[in-house]
């Protein structure tokens, strides 16, 4: 194959990933921003949403566009259930302390691959797709369920943006972001804000899962790469902003498809870490945060 | 309207509220002075919840409040304009006006009748709130409390840091309020802003009321001033 689509395949690839990880991502930036809670079981949340679809997909009956539709309204709805019941059980006891919460969220995490692991089990396990389509370009057939994945977590986000800033909730949780204390003070029930933010970035996540499952399978130890990309978008772009979310996992999520296919996987990976480490050097509030007080 | 008995708070093992007791009634404005640390702005923030009492009863209107979460006080009718503004800097000032909309769910018409009171935040509605002027910074907050229709209205040193005619403005808002019933307490530092308004003057020293006097009777070189606040 010529360089020019060859190019043209590797961003393709890159914008698949791009989109899985902006989704990610976004979760665990609306926990970080809002409650000020760095969330390590996030990758667990997005393990879960994955398992769940697998679950879904061997008991709902029919076409796998039916159990794939019934797994993307579920999931994201049991695992923002479990998020939020850790919220309440955990975090909230913590009064949201930085330090503590860290170590919960840890805890958590390997609650969350134990369970998965003795339900579950250790092997992968696929999902399949709910379309099968091929798209025919001049010179490759790519996968239309792939370019479906990018329409959705796009979709998804755009939804993220529109709630967080054109409905009375999203401005319930800016103004809690800003000031909690303040926001008590006008009636906000924080607690229940934090609640609904933690399942919030946790159902992301499982979104994120399902939508990517088919390509990837299902395994109780898939959260980790999820997790550490999502860290590394959440510095570049600034913990907290939502548009420095997406700009970095765009420029993560195409490098690493570009830098993959040309040279090697590990080489995006180390590459990406450069740049993190860069960013905490000469930036670190990100490219989009603000510094702290 | 609002009464503090015996009340006891701090934040931690230190205890900053002793025994403080003191009541404001409907149409009142009780202005409370003290020097720095004698628990001013800490007897504001555990009427409004945001620090527990360990000791004593805060009754509105015959009903005790101090036990309710800090989210349910404002509901009861009880608007707070906190020290230093603490506008949602990132909103716009629109938004911070939804904001106290939202505590006791009212609608425009209460934002219209509002933004009478401050017709400049009406020309500033898109803009985000921390780059307006202090002046216009401390209406909005005092704006976004009166939102909620307030039956008590906290206001924590609000004319710190202002021009005159922005003292003016404000003192202007409170007898306006005075006249419609609302209660309120007035956490001041400046002895004539607080003479213009208030009706009694209650002097903190070391988290408790020392003295309470009627403010019609006082002189700003009255020894008060000089014994409880130290100017």
């Amino acid at each position: 194959m010529d360089f020019g689509p060859f190019l043209l395949l590797a961003l393709m690839e890159g914008l698949v990933t791009a989109a899985v990880l902006a989704l990610t991502a976004s979760g665990l930036s609306l926990v970080f921003g809002i409650m000020r809670v760095v969330n390590v079981a996030h990758g667990a949340f997005f393990m879960l949403g994955a398992v769940l679809a697998w679950f879904v997909s061997e008991w709902v009956p029919g076409p796998p566009a039916l159990s794939f539709a019934v797994a993307l309204v579920i999931c994201p709805l049991i695992v923002g259930g479990i998020a939020a019941l850790a919220d309440t059980v955990v975090l909230k006891r913590l009064n949201y302390e930085p330090e503590a919460t860290i170590v919960a969220t840890i805890g958590l995490l390997y609650i969350l691959e134990q369970a998965a692991l003795s339900f579950f089990g250790p092997d992968a396990r696929p999902v399949p797709a709910p379309l099968n389509f091929r798209i025919q370009l001049p010179w490759f057939g790519y996968s239309g369920y792939k370019l479906a994945v990018v329409v959705g977590a796009a979709l998804v986000l755009l939804a993220v943006w529109l709630i967080l800033k054109h409905t009375r909730a999203g401005l319930v949780m800016r103004a809690t972001q800003i000031d909690r204390d303040t926001a008590r003070a006008f009636g906000i029930n924080v607690d229940r804000v934090y609640a609904g933010v933690f399942a919030m970035g946790a159902g992301l996540a499982a979104i994120a899962a399902v939508l990517i499952v088919p390509i990837q399978q299902a395994h109780y130890l898939m959260g980790g790469d999820p997790l550490l990309l999502s860290f590394i978008v959440v510095i570049i772009g600034g913990l907290g902003s939502l548009r420095g979310t997406l700009v970095a996992a765009l420029l993560i999520g195409l490098s690493d498809g570009v830098i993959s296919t040309f040279f090697a996987p590990t080489l995006a990976k180390i590459i990406a870490t450069l740049v993190v480490a860069l960013v905490l050097v000469f930036r670190p509030q990100g490219l989009f945060g603000k510094r702290m007080a | 309207m609002l009464r503090l008995d015996g009340i006891d708070a701090g934040y931690g093992a230190v205890r900053v509220l002793r025994g403080l007791t003191l009541s404001v009634a409907a149409g009142e404005v009780l202005c409370v002075m003290g020097r720095n640390g004698a628990g001013k702005s800490t007897m504001l923030k555990t009427i409004m919840g945001q620090v527990r009492a360990t000791a004593g009863t805060i009754d509105l209107d015959g009903t005790r409040i101090d036990p309710l979460p800090a989210h349910e006080v404002p509901r009861h009718g009880i608007g707070y304009v906190p020290q230093g503004r603490r506008l949602f800097g990132d909103l716009t000032v629109a938004e911070n006006i939804e904001i106290g909309l939202m505590t006791r769910a009212r609608d425009a018409r209460v934002r219209d009748k509002v933004l009478d009171l401050f017709p400049r935040l009406r020309e500033r509605m898109g803009q985000i709130s921390r780059t307006l002027s202090g002046g216009e910074q401390q209406m909005l907050a005092i704006a976004r409390a009166l939102c909620l229709e307030p039956k008590v209205l906290l206001l924590d040193e609000p004319t710190e840091g202002l021009q005159p005619s922005m003292i003016a403005l404000i003192r202007d808002t409170v007898v306006a309020l005075k006249s419609t019933g609302v209660a309120t307490v007035l956490v001041e530092q400046r002895v004539d802003a607080a003479l213009s308004v208030a009706d009694r003057i209650a002097f903190m020293t070391g988290g408790s009321v020392a003295e309470t006097v009627p403010a019609a009777g006082l002189h700003p070189n009255a020894a008060h001033f000089a014994a409880y606040v130290g100017v």
